[in-house]
């Protein structure tokens, strides 16, 4: 009896063991986010760049119009590349820019934005990072397209042409 | 003697856990099980990114708050995803991983179960 069992129990094992390590070769080991969620946008209060006065994320994002929420900082190097893209696309009207300035000294922003030209139509002030995590982002930069207070695509790290193209076949 | 040794060992190992206890401990715990997505095989509280300094902040925001625990793992995982988390759930990806453990022990058992009865007889 124990002379049959063993190498049958053995082999099973093995062989579990041997279909679990051969169905981990197909996942890929690098995270790759989902880019494509349909999430509503989240509701936060936070400082206005120019006055300081709190501003509600309400009051600016209006349902059926569409937004690019850019998030950005001074000290970013790949924010200064997209930052051109950013000035072309905000000569569209069908789209508001609207930027959070992620983690930054105010001097060295409002350097960055007479420097480099303004695009946002609107810019919150997130201090600690916290506002960008209430959006699901991973750092900087990252741009949200919304429409009717959705989420509709996700770009993680700097825009370049085809991102910009895409957009603007989105909103056409 | 020897009675008095393993209990004395076992009194300590187990009180001396709860002298380092502090109103740290939760929130290094829950940092602890997140992972910092931006890094590579690091936890949010082992990580010094912003992106985890962030999250760090955000955790002793929530617990301040009076959010449970599992509370915060939730609302982290309606932002990023599972993925974040280091403790895996029960669900259709993960079911191999958590049954497993359980099946091996369950059949090494058996296989230590019949030898043993097996010598007892033979020594019969």
């Amino acid at each position: 009896m124990k002379k049959k069992l063993l190498p049958f129990f053995v082999i099973l094992i093995f062989g579990i063991i041997f279909i679990i390590f051969y169905k981990g070769l197909e996942d890929t080991n690098i995270y790759t986010p989902n880019l494509n969620v349909k999430k509503d946008i989240p509701i936060f209060n936070s400082k206005d760049f120019y006055s300081d006065k709190i501003l509600k994320s309400s009051d600016i994002f209006e349902p059926n119009k569409i937004y690019l929420f850019n998030i950005w900082s001074s000290w970013c190097v790949p924010c200064r590349q997209e930052h051109p893209l950013l000035m072309t696309l905000s000569l569209n009207d069908k789209i508001n820019i609207i930027g959070l300035n992620y983690k930054d000294n105010k001097k060295n922003a409002v350097n960055f934005l007479q420097e480099l030209g303004n695009p946002y139509k609107k810019i919150f002030i997130d201090v600690d990072g916290i506002k960008a995590i209430e959006w699901g982002a991973y750092g900087v930069p990252e741009s949200f397209l919304i429409y009717n207070n959705k989420i509709i695509k996700k770009y993680i790290g700097p825009l370049n042409q085809n991102s910009i193209s895409e957009i603007k076949q989105l909103i056409k | 003697m020897n009675i008095l040794k393993v209990f004395l060992i076992f009194f300590f190992l187990i009180h001396l856990n709860s002298v380092k206890a502090d109103d740290q401990d939760e929130r290094n715990q829950i940092t602890k099980n997140l992972r910092c997505l931006v890094c590579q095989g690091q936890s949010v509280y082992d990580s010094d990114s912003e992106f985890a300094n962030s999250l760090k902040i955000l955790v002793k925001q929530k617990l301040n708050e009076g959010l449970s625990e599992n509370q915060i793992y939730d609302y982290l995982k309606i932002k990023y995803g599972e993925w974040i988390l280091y403790d895996p759930e029960l669900n259709k990806n993960t079911y191999i991983l958590w049954l497993l453990p359980i099946l091996i022990f369950l059949i090494g058992g058996v296989i230590v179960f019949k030898n043993f009865f097996k010598k007892k007889k033979d020594q019969l």
